[in-house]
């Protein structure tokens, strides 16, 4: 019967289609690109589908949670690990503690068991107040305990999974010197020994290898297949050979540590061989298009916690007598950076959305990414100016957000990256 | 010993953060304001959480008074660690004119059905600020009361209240059934898991009405007007000392 309404609605309107824009609904065949429509499923009475922001009551409680333990246990904080480049004790274990580090871990690994959207809540509201915790929060959650959740052996979930809601953390190996978005070139190698891999390569860039108690190690195991030879190897922390370079010093996210990891010989058995052997590329990238939506969350944060910051000053502070939020000038310009942070909202949030559907997501989680980081970079930007002098200060929390947004157009693929993606995914459609 | 059961109130409260604004024709704005539970509820709450860890109590019911609403605010109890919950529903217009006094005699006659040895409040709510619901319940009930509590000892019927108080600090015994209501130094409330969070979805509210439990809701007190604050007078600036002087005589 609600279907029946629903077509009704729609005959009215197309019925009242004003006749200047008769000429879209002319040629279907030609404008309509080869993606099908998302089929109409009304779910509740008379709405057909809710806001992208409607959350569940467990999500709201979930993001009031995690706000007020940002505002608590991370906000007096963040200035002085950011100034020692050095993420507190404190706050590690406070998010395992909250069960922020295995958040759709299932509750028979000791994780919490809730949905890939609330992950995407969290990242956003721990960014708000500090980006560089929201990716320890978000690598975790989509990149170490979804590898294991998706192509993890029994024995490996078993072994790993209890400890990465409790207090281990993982990292993730793939990039390399000479590989960067190029992930096809990596020269880290894997020989065969019996029952045991050798690991031999040198690994850059990578996020929390100071703290991480495991390692996913990108390695060629076959090197004449290219990357069909690439395989994702699990190596524990005090595995011998496996050594964490001195942590570069960044311009941003400064809290989280980032290292060199060379392999000198690492005997790894081969049951620790995540998946299948030459099937590491295809979870990388499948993993990595995931956590494009988590990096939109966390730049999404990032952009609205600077904003949060920046506006009660704008409507302040006073010049002219009048005060500054009052000027046409000013307000055109916030209302545009406001209007873009809604729409980077809108395009995360239904990128989540279509892959809790288990719909085709690549497009939309690239577009999420490459636009959250672009308005992350605006936002920020436009902040400092808005504040002054005091914008520009480390009184003021606003200059690190302008530090911390930049890597948002590097990491989990880099802009051009993700609009290579888009254009691939186009070039497909039509 | 006999399993001990507690009953804590949680009231649900324009945030602590919210800028509060006049409704024009009375009362307040709270379409669209943030809401969330009493800080000296949470307070209340977390107190018998921890009296239930430590084996002395066996079941926290916690119980809302309001509008549709309270359930979230029940829902945060038991993500905090309550066992279920009870939501008086007390429709928008008669909520309007909801006091102390009502609100007593409904925590009293829950205590009375439900049969539990404690009753545990927070001192007042940061919205009306009233301070009398603790006392009048305590009162209603005719059991002792134990107000503003900075630290609580529970040794089988045994009741030890600590109360801070002008001079120092006051020990008080009290023999259960008792009426406890929460200060600020009690504890420090913790944060709901995402677990707690998850497995809080699955305890029962139980929706009753005033009239189910015989409680006659009708109020003898009539707002006059709620007015915002008057604006702050711009300062003057004194030249000397003598001008300050002037000033403050």
């Amino acid at each position: 019967m609600m279907a029946a309404a629903l077509w009704r609605s729609c005959a009215k309107l197309r019925r009242n289609m004003p006749i200047y824009l008769a000429s879209w609904k002319a040629p279907p065949s030609v404008f309509k690109s080869s993606k099908s429509e998302a089929m109409v499923n009304p779910t509740n009475e008379g709405i057909v589908c809710a806001p992208l922001d409607t959350l569940t009551e467990e999500e709201i409680m979930m993001k009031e949670m995690v706000k007020k333990f940002a505002q608590d246990r991370i906000a007096p904080l963040v200035k002085t690990m950011d100034a020692n480049a050095e993420m507190d004790e404190s706050v590690l274990q406070g998010l395992f503690e909250q069960g922020l580090m295995s958040i759709e871990l299932g509750p028979e690994y000791g994780g919490t068991g809730s949905s890939f959207f609330s992950t995407i809540l969290v990242v956003e509201e721990l960014a708000k107040v500090d980006p560089a915790v929201a990716l320890l929060c978000e690598l975790q959650n989509t990149i170490t305990n979804k590898l294991f959740i998706t192509y993890g052996t029994e024995e490996q979930k078993r072994t790993y999974l209890p400890r990465l809601a409790k207090d281990l953390t993982g990292s993730f190996c793939l990039s390399e010197v000479g590989s960067g978005s190029d992930a096809f070139s990596l020269k880290t190698r894997a020989d065969k020994k019996g029952d045991y891999y050798v690991i031999n390569g040198s690994k850059m860039w990578i996020s929390f290898a100071e703290q991480a108690g495991v390692f996913f190690v990108m390695a060629n195991a076959n090197p004449p297949l290219g990357y069909k030879g690439i395989t994702c190897f699990i190596v524990d922390r005090g595995t011998e050979g496996l050594h964490v370079g001195k942590k570069e010093d960044k311009l941003g996210i400064r809290a989280t540590s980032t290292c060199p990891v060379t392999f000198e010989n690492v005997k790894v058995p081969k049951t620790n061989i995540l998946g299948q052997l030459g099937e590491g590329y295809k979870y990388a990238i499948g993993t990595l298009n995931v956590g494009r939506i988590g990096i939109a969350a966390q730049m999404l944060g990032l952009a609205q916690g600077c904003f949060d910051h920046t506006i009660p000053y704008v409507k302040e502070r006073v010049q002219f007598g009048k005060s500054i939020f009052d000027f046409q000038g000013m307000q055109h310009q916030i209302a545009q950076v406001a209007t873009q942070l809604e729409a980077a909202r809108l395009l995360t949030y239904n990128a989540a959305r279509l892959v809790e559907a288990g719909r085709p997501f690549r497009k939309e989680a690239s577009m999420a990414k490459y636009y959250a980081a672009e308005v992350a970079a605006l936002t920020t930007s436009k902040c400092i100016e808005w504040m002054g002098g005091v914008g520009f200060t480390k009184d003021y929390p606003i200059e690190k957000y302008y530090r911390d947004c930049k890597i948002g157009t590097i990491y989990e693929g880099t802009s051009n990256i993700q609009l290579s993606t888009i254009a691939k995914c186009i070039g497909q459609e039509y | 010993m006999a399993a001990l059961r507690a009953l804590v109130g949680v009231k649900r409260v324009i945030d602590y953060a919210v800028k509060v604004r006049v409704r024009p024709g009375g009362g307040v704005v709270t379409d669209g304001v943030k809401h969330s539970m009493n800080p000296f509820c949470e307070i209340a709450l977390e107190e018998a959480v921890r009296l239930r860890e430590r084996g002395l109590l066996q079941e926290i019911v916690v119980v809302s008074c309001g509008p549709q609403q309270c359930q979230e605010t029940i829902r945060t109890a038991l993500a905090m660690g309550a066992d279920r919950g009870l939501h008086v529903e007390i429709p928008a217009p008669q909520y309007e004119s909801l006091g102390p006094f009502q609100v007593a005699k409904i925590l009293a006659a829950l205590a009375k059905k439900e049969g539990v040895s404690l009753v545990l409040l927070g001192k007042q709510a940061i919205d009306d600020d009233c301070n009398q619901t603790g006392q009048m319940t305590a009162a209603l009930l005719d059991w002792p009361q134990g107000t503003f509590a900075s630290a609580l000892t529970l040794e089988g019927e045994q009741l030890t209240v600590e109360r801070e108080v002008d001079g120092g600090l006051e020990s008080i015994r009290l023999r259960l059934p008792a009426v406890v209501t929460a200060d600020l130094r009690l504890n420090e409330p913790r944060y709901a898991t995402l677990p707690n969070i998850m497995k809080a979805k699955k305890k029962k509210i139980e929706v009753l009405k005033a009239s189910d439990l015989g409680v006659d809701l009708s109020s003898r007190l009539a707002v006059q007007c709620v007015e915002e604050p008057p604006q702050r007078q711009a300062g003057v600036k004194v030249e000397t000392v003598d001008d300050l002087v002037g000033k403050l005589k």
